[in-house]
């Protein structure tokens, strides 16, 4: 049997939400749901996991906290020592107030850019890519649910489809691939 | 669902569903601009021209075409450059420090008070680069391995701490800025009919199709950014008050700079969020979306904003008298009394008399009023810089050095030419662009709509 996606649109989020919770029930699989907002509350319930960029954040920002400290130290205190309005240079330390902006603001350059290139990696939002959403008015105000024939081994389609069919959808499509 | 007190404001007026918020935000794209956009573009696209002529014949001739002298080394371009960093404030503090306090009212202006913020450091960051006579060679200011043996920029100094934060702002805001525009940008792209518009739209899109992950994801980094950015923000103004404050100049080399400094950058900020919000407002027919209460809620924040200013003024008034130094009391005392005794006196009605006038309701509810009001608060703020820089440097210790600062046609054409420049790019983000953040608009339109509120 060709595996075919199942494309269920409703016009409310709301609504979207309800049907996507009673499709759950009944132990149907939803791959994903395009919106034209974050549709606050729909990832338990499709099972959308929660991001580790924030994580990955820190970690970029403790990077440029790093780099920066390492580059001051060795500019201003290893390769050519300057005493300038007599601010202490023997070590790192002593001249540490001195170096408290610029690790700051490096560390929100690295943190902050590191996300964002992250981000659209895993997105695969980059310029010139494709958009995959299945109608163009997914981006203005109707919200689909996607299924995919193949992720629900139990069902068949026709049994997929008479529980959309159930639900408030105002359309329904499907694409055989 | 999270519902919002009915005796709150609504935010979005009308009858509104989520398609009318597409049309209203896109149809300006779509549709042929009106004359009047046309009229304001040449007009701020000539006087870019002659802006960008000026600044030509400076890199061309030399720095020693504006009226610097050797008392006053620093003047316009520092004061210009101050003001500029100013405005660029209140666009990050709105879709920053607002996103983290959880106002909702910043959704109808975060996207072109951002798009100002980006222009507006631009054109901040023109001022130190001209100002550097060789402008092709900028990129010294960075450290970088050179021919010239362990040569380093100094790491000790705030004018290079001044790099940092500025081009740190400035790449930080226009990456917030535009992950907000990409799904904007692909609602366009999906309404679009001309290939070629559809192609643009579709590459500024990057492709965004609104995946359930993605839109966690882009909660998430909205969030992050947020907290990243708002203490970015009060470091710009502090590190650019530090070029002053770390100075031994009498009248620069106080402590109250940073706060003072950050506050005053959020009132012209605002100021002019003001002037281009509310006439945007009128030409792109926004008033159900940016109301009275939106200006109202930013004519507080001028009143907050422009009171701790004032509460700034006077402080160092009295410090200069307490401190017992009596070069300082010097300092304050020619500011209010000397030569430019005006530009003080323009900069104390400007800034500390006329935000109180937004005490009365009536007043700071009145859209001309606040129109008028946004513009002498910037001329105000324009005034502080220059009263800073300029009254202290004029009078230094030697009295036979003392001297006074006149503007060339240098000074005026370039300060000038980057208000066009500015308004020049603002008016092109108007049309291309997507002027409001119709993804999250459309998140509150359930919670803060109007029609929503009367249902219940």
């Amino acid at each position: 049997m060709a595996d075919k996606t199942i494309y269920a649109m409703y016009d409310d989020d709301n609504v979207l939400k309800d049907a996507a919770q009673s499709l759950v029930d009944k132990g149907i699989h939803i791959k994903d749901c395009y919106s034209p907002f974050p549709i606050h509350g729909i990832d338990p319930i499709i099972g959308v996991t929660r991001t580790r960029l924030g994580i990955a954040a820190f970690m970029y920002g403790l990077m440029g906290t790093c780099l920066a400290l390492i580059g001051m130290r060795y500019f201003m205190i290893v390769d050519w020592p300057m005493i300038i309005g007599g601010k202490p240079n023997w070590t790192l330390f002593h001249n540490l107030p001195a170096f408290v902006p610029v690790t700051f603001e490096f560390t929100v350059l690295c943190a902050a850019h590191g996300m964002a290139i992250t981000y659209f990696i895993r997105n695969k939002t980059l310029p010139g890519m494709p958009a995959v959403n299945p109608d163009p008015r997914t981006t203005d105000d109707k919200f689909v649910l996607e299924i995919d024939t193949h992720e629900n081994h139990g069902m068949s389609a026709e049994d997929i489809i008479s529980a959309v069919k159930e639900t408030p959808i105002v359309e329904l499509s499907e694409n055989t691939h | 669902m999270f519902k919002e007190a009915a005796i709150r404001e609504p935010l979005i007026l009308g009858e509104k569903s989520y398609h009318d918020i597409t049309i209203d935000v896109v149809g300006p794209i779509e549709n042929k601009a009106p004359r009047a956009w046309y009229i304001l573009l040449a007009i701020s696209g000539l006087i870019a021209a002659w802006g960008v002529g000026c600044i030509l014949y400076l890199i061309g001739t030399g720095v020693g075409v504006w009226g610097l002298n050797k008392t006053v080394g620093w003047a316009w371009d520092i004061t210009n450059f101050v003001w500029w960093v100013g405005i660029g404030h209140a666009g990050t503090l709105i879709s920053a420090v607002l996103l983290l306090f959880r106002q909702r009212w910043r959704m109808a202006i975060n996207r072109s008070a951002e798009a100002m913020t980006i222009f507006a450091v631009m054109m901040a960051a023109l001022f130190p680069g001209i100002h550097m006579g060789r402008i092709w060679l900028a990129y010294w200011v960075f450290p970088l391995p050179n021919a010239f043996g362990s040569l380093w920029v100094n790491f000790n100094s705030p004018l290079l701490w001044d790099v940092f934060a500025i081009s740190t702002y400035f790449s930080v805001s226009l990456v917030f800025w535009y992950i907000g525009l990409i799904p904007d940008f692909a609602t366009i792209r999906d309404r679009m009919v001309k290939p070629k518009a559809k192609k643009i739209y579709g590459i500024l899109s990057f492709g965004w199709s609104g995946k359930a992950k993605h839109w966690t994801r882009f909660e998430e980094v909205s969030l992050i950014l947020a907290g990243l950015a708002t203490p970015l923000v009060f470091s710009v103004h502090s590190i650019v008050s530090m070029d002053f404050a770390t100075s031994v100049i009498p009248g620069w080399h106080t402590t109250i700079f940073p706060p003072y400094f950050v506050s005053g950058a959020v009132f012209s900020g605002f100021a002019m969020v003001q002037t281009l919000m509310l006439i945007m407002r009128k030409g792109m027919k926004l008033e159900n979306y940016v109301t009275v209460k939106h200006v109202e809620y930013m004519n507080i924040v001028i009143i907050v904003t422009g009171s701790i200013v004032g509460v700034a003024y006077l402080t160092e008034l009295f410090i200069s008298w307490y401190s017992g130094v009596e070069y300082e009391a010097y300092a304050f005392i020619n500011r209010a009394t000397g030569k430019y005794w005006w530009s003080y006196w323009a900069m104390m009605t400007c800034n500390v008399i006329s935000p109180q006038l937004f005490w009365v309701k009536k007043w700071r509810r009145n859209l001309t009023f606040t129109f008028f009001m946004s513009i002498v608060i910037n001329i105000g703020m324009w005034f502080e810089r220059f009263v800073i820089i300029v009254t202290s440097l004029h009078e230094d210790y030697i009295p036979s050095s003392w001297s006074m600062f006149y503007p060339t046609a240098m000074d005026i054409g370039i300060f000038i030419g980057t208000i066009g420049i500015f308004f020049t790019l603002f008016l092109l983000f108007a049309r291309f662009f997507p002027v409001l953040a119709l993804n999250e608009l459309k998140s509150i339109l359930k919670i803060s709509g109007e029609s929503y509120k009367v249902k219940e």
